[in-house]
């Protein structure tokens, strides 16, 4: 600690020149400065001591802070490059563990199964007995799988085809591209038809000459296809796709202002409405007699004609429907928005 | 075991492709390849029911010439049950394919992590 000027003023040797140049009264003088200061002093000291320390403690939290940054960059830096390269390594392998050990589990699993093509399985119990045997008898339907479906268990394919309406709402929601409140359209609709012209090229001759001759071709297989679903392998899921297959055909080979004409969303929305609404009534009347035993009146046919099987063509008729249109729909809407 | 993996070859092949879809769901950070990873999974389980259903020696069915036996015909139960994956998966990659579309329209990006960052930036 250096030496203070108070310290050095009270030395003997300069008291005793202040009195012998000054005298007694300034020596006094000097002693009660001396005391009046003495109760100052080490306040003075101790602030000083304290700044001081402050200001080390302050320096060192800055230090320790600054070190943490450091540090923090350094491992979000490590987390950046080598930290998730490592991480992403791992992840991998884990990833790939967990992938054989599941195979191995179900390949496990697999061993003990009934063998393939069993008769003795016990997948074909009572049930399937029941479908087959009395299936042609109960629902008139040649097709045991259609008459399965649409009349066991026709409140499965209810639910399947909401299902798949309810899909076709969400996709409309999350991609349709709505116009102006006075119709004119936005921005984002004229990019988005901009583009679609861009990419798929009009008045193709190939293309539009096959769709002419193929579009009808494949909507009377789609439609023989629904007709014959209690007859045949097929039905109302089946049909509806290829007949949205050539509705699909026909809007790239001729553009949506064509196809626009006889499919628009009120085409959309009534079509499902009235299928799906039907198929509601229909099975709710059925399953009303069944639960009551009350006779139907609905006939059955002779097994095998095309007017046979009771309530399951008409199903299929509105199943047929509410698929090809949502798949139509889902079409338009990925393409370009809208239709 | 292998003796009797290959006698149910066709569920051991819709088990591997079930893991093999699971994996590609894990692995890929493309959202486009991650749905075609879930409809590989979709396939096996049709393939593992559709082998579930069958019975060899026997036909399709669909009744001809009035024979109503068991013994005629396959079990048409898990015909049905296809059918209705079918239609299910259907509906599940088109709602996954326009979300897909409507977070590429705003990230401008397919990876998934790079989803989640740019997202956890807009939070903060």
């Amino acid at each position: 600690m250096s030496k203070r000027r108070s310290d050095w003023e009270s030395r003997p040797q300069a008291r005793f020149r202040k009195w012998y140049k000054e005298g007694f009264l300034a020596l006094d003088n000097e002693i009660i400065d001396h005391l009046t200061r003495t109760t100052e002093l080490p306040e003075n000291i101790e602030d000083r001591l304290i700044a001081q320390q402050e200001e080390m403690t302050s320096r060192q939290h800055e230090r320790t802070l600054a070190l943490e940054r450091l540090d923090q960059y350094n491992m979000l830096a490590w987390a950046r490059t080598r930290g998730r390269k490592a991480i992403s390594r791992l992840y991998v392998i884990l990833a790939l563990a967990l992938g054989a050990m599941m195979i191995f589990f179900l390949l496990e699993t697999v061993a003990l199964m009934p063998r393939f093509g069993d008769p003795a399985t016990p997948g074909a119990n009572i049930v399937s007995e029941r479908y087959i045997t009395k299936g042609l008898e109960e629902t008139g339907a040649t097709n045991i799988v259609a008459g399965m479906i649409l009349d066991y268990r026709a409140f499965d394919t209810l639910g399947e085809s909401t299902v798949l309406f309810i899909a076709a709402s969400a996709v409309l929601i999350l991609l349709r591209i709505d116009r102006n409140k006075d119709g004119s359209p936005v921005q984002e609709l004229i990019a988005a038809e901009s583009d679609d012209r861009h990419y798929e090229p009009r008045n193709d001759r190939i293309l539009q000459g096959s769709a002419m001759i193929l579009t009808p071709i494949i909507f009377l297989y789609g439609i023989y296809i629904i007709l014959n679903g209690h007859l045949s392998p097929g039905g109302g899921f089946s049909g509806g796709a290829i007949i949205s297959a050539g509705l699909i055909l026909y809007l790239d080979a001729f553009g949506f202002d064509k196809a626009g004409r006889f499919f628009t969303y009120k085409t959309f929305t009534w079509v499902s409405f009235f299928s799906l609404s039907f198929y509601a009534l229909a099975k709710a009347y059925s399953f009303y007699c069944g639960a009551n035993n009350l006779p139907s009146g609905i006939p059955l046919g002779t097994p095998g004609a095309i007017l046979s099987g009771g309530l399951i063509m008409p199903l299929n008729i509105a199943v047929g429907m509410v698929v090809a249109c949502t798949m139509y729909i889902f079409y338009a809407l990925f393409r370009k928005g809208g239709l | 075991m292998w003796q009797l993996l290959y006698e149910n070859l066709e569920q051991t092949v819709a088990v591997i492709l079930f893991g093999i879809g699971f994996s590609i769901l894990l692995l890929q950070r493309n959202l486009i390849r991650k749905i075609i990873g879930l409809n590989i999974m979709d396939t096996a389980v049709y393939l593992f029911l559709a082998s579930m259903g069958y019975i060899s020696g026997r036909k399709a069915p669909i009744v001809v010439d009035g024979v109503t036996q068991t013994t005629a015909y396959i079990n048409p139960i898990p015909a049905g049950l296809v059918l209705t994956g079918i239609v299910v998966s259907v509906s599940f990659t088109g709602i996954m394919l326009a979300l897909t579309i409507r977070l590429y329209r705003r990230y401008h990006t397919l990876d998934i992590d790079e989803i989640a960052m740019l997202a956890r930036g807009e939070d903060a």
